[in-house]
């Protein structure tokens, strides 16, 4: 066995990788934002007193958590097209991916929504706050600060997760590296580089929630509480 | 193209399901005995080991598990490294369950009363007799439902080993479509099967939690 790694023969590719990378990201902020409004809609309707729609959540959200994305990608790629549905592959993964998180981003908003005290809900009805200023201020935006550290997390595990989107020739990250290694024949570097600017990825968007966190919720900046 | 759903399919695909629960079975074991020392290692008295394990559970949870199978299938390949499927897909599979599982158990291991660690130092128990004696009894009860939770996302995450020629469930559902080419039945038929083997899980984890809750306060050791 002879260990010879060429990292400048893969590394002249950056601009493959760069593209690779800002599409990774494209997907995981789509996703994100579709899939915490599908999440919190969800958490939502399984907490309401109508049976058909609680169970129609519930459904949804242990059929999505019990099988593989792949094959909920496959599934989405197939049906569209069954359908007589045409879509570019990268609306087909932010479809898949946004289906995928938003039942755990459900899962997450319900613990946040059990988490709220009754009797602040009282208070605000005693207040005559309107419904939908109680839902607001007393129900959802809490409940988010509570869970904001988990939902990041789910978030940037999503991130990760869109590599599997290079199975239906998205031409994210890691569609980028199969390509270039079987240009190349230099799969370890491929490889290596590419689990590199995932890592880089996920820091950035750790950062990037810690930064959005102090300034959505500034009650925790003041207690000083960590994220 | 052509012809029909039949028994010789049904049989692929069971047998494929089997491989998946093989490879399950092989990421849990292998997983869990590295991820017990990754565990171990993060909370050890000895800073750089706490560092090592640190930079390798920051590592791996930063790459996504689809990445850690390339680089052990075609990247060993690419150094002179000829590994099976199997050989691949099990240990790209360990390591990456080792530094969730790490973690998991760390969490477990820190969340065992502070008094019990007190408590078995002030009886003059030895580092390895207080975690063997005192605080593990009680962090694997803590342990188990989320272990069980896990467990499911093993189960879905052997699905990406078809992507390295490993011929599981999902790889054996791709097989049988390029005969039939009825995407959508088939791939409908694998979404339950994996369903049918990580619901029951779940539903046994949340049961599991469940129970903890009521008996936390009788927390005895074991």
């Amino acid at each position: 066995m002879s260990l010879q790694l060429d990292f400048p023969a893969v590394l002249e590719r950056w601009p493959s990788f760069l593209a690779g990378a800002v599409l990774t990201l494209e997907l995981a902020f789509f996703a994100t934002v579709l899939g915490a409004l599908l999440g919190t809609l969800a958490a939502v309707g399984r907490g309401t007193h109508n049976v058909l729609i609680s169970g129609a959540c519930k459904v949804y959200v242990e059929t999505i958590r019990n099988t593989p994305l792949l094959v909920q990608i496959f599934l989405v790629y197939f049906g569209l097209a069954s359908l007589g549905l045409k879509y570019s592959a990268f609306t087909v993964a932010v479809a898949a991916l946004t289906i995928n998180v938003g039942a755990y981003t459900a899962e997450i908003m319900r613990a946040g929504f059990e988490a709220i005290p009754r009797g602040q809900i009282e208070a605000a009805e005693g207040l005559a706050l309107s419904r939908l200023q109680i839902y607001w201020h007393i129900i959802l935006l809490p409940a988010v600060e509570k869970v904001y550290p988990a939902l990041t997390s789910q978030f940037v595990l999503l991130m990760l997760a869109s590599s599997v989107c290079s199975q239906i020739s998205a031409e994210e990250l890691t569609a980028v590296a199969n390509y270039i290694q079987s240009d190349t024949y230099r799969a370890f570097e491929t490889y290596i580089i590419v689990a590199v600017l995932y890592v880089i990825l996920s820091l950035v968007m750790r950062a990037g929630f810690w930064g959005l966190g102090l300034v959505l919720f500034p009650r925790r900046r003041r207690l000083g509480t960590p994220l | 193209m052509g012809g029909h759903l039949n028994i010789n399919h049904l049989m692929f695909l069971g047998q494929g399901a089997l491989w998946t629960i093989g490879l399950s079975l092989i990421a849990l074991i292998g997983g869990g005995i590295v991820g017990f020392v990754i565990a171990l290692a993060r909370i050890s008295p000895l800073k750089s080991v706490r560092i090592a394990s640190a930079v390798y559970v920051q590592l791996i949870q930063g790459t996504p598990l689809l990445v850690i199978l390339f680089l052990g299938y075609f990247g060993l390949a690419a150094i002179g490294l000829k590994v099976s499927p199997l050989v691949a897909a099990g240990a790209s599979l360990t390591l990456y369950v080792a530094a969730y599982l790490g973690e998991i158990w760390r969490g477990c291991i820190q969340s065992v009363p502070k008094p019990q660690w007190e408590a078995a130092e002030g009886l003059a128990l030895s580092r390895t007799q207080r975690m063997v004696k005192v605080i593990l009894p009680q962090a694997i009860r803590i342990a188990t439902p989320p272990t069980v939770g896990f467990m499911v996302q093993i189960i879905k995450n052997t699905s990406l080993a078809s992507v390295v020629g490993f011929v599981e469930l999902m790889r054996s559902g791709q097989i049988v479509n390029n005969s039939l080419f009825e995407p959508f039945a088939i791939y409908a038929i694998i979404a339950v099967t994996y369903f049918a083997m990580c619901y029951p899980l779940s539903l046994f984890s949340q049961r599991l939690e469940r129970r903890m809750g009521r008996g936390r306060s009788n927390l005895a050791p074991a």
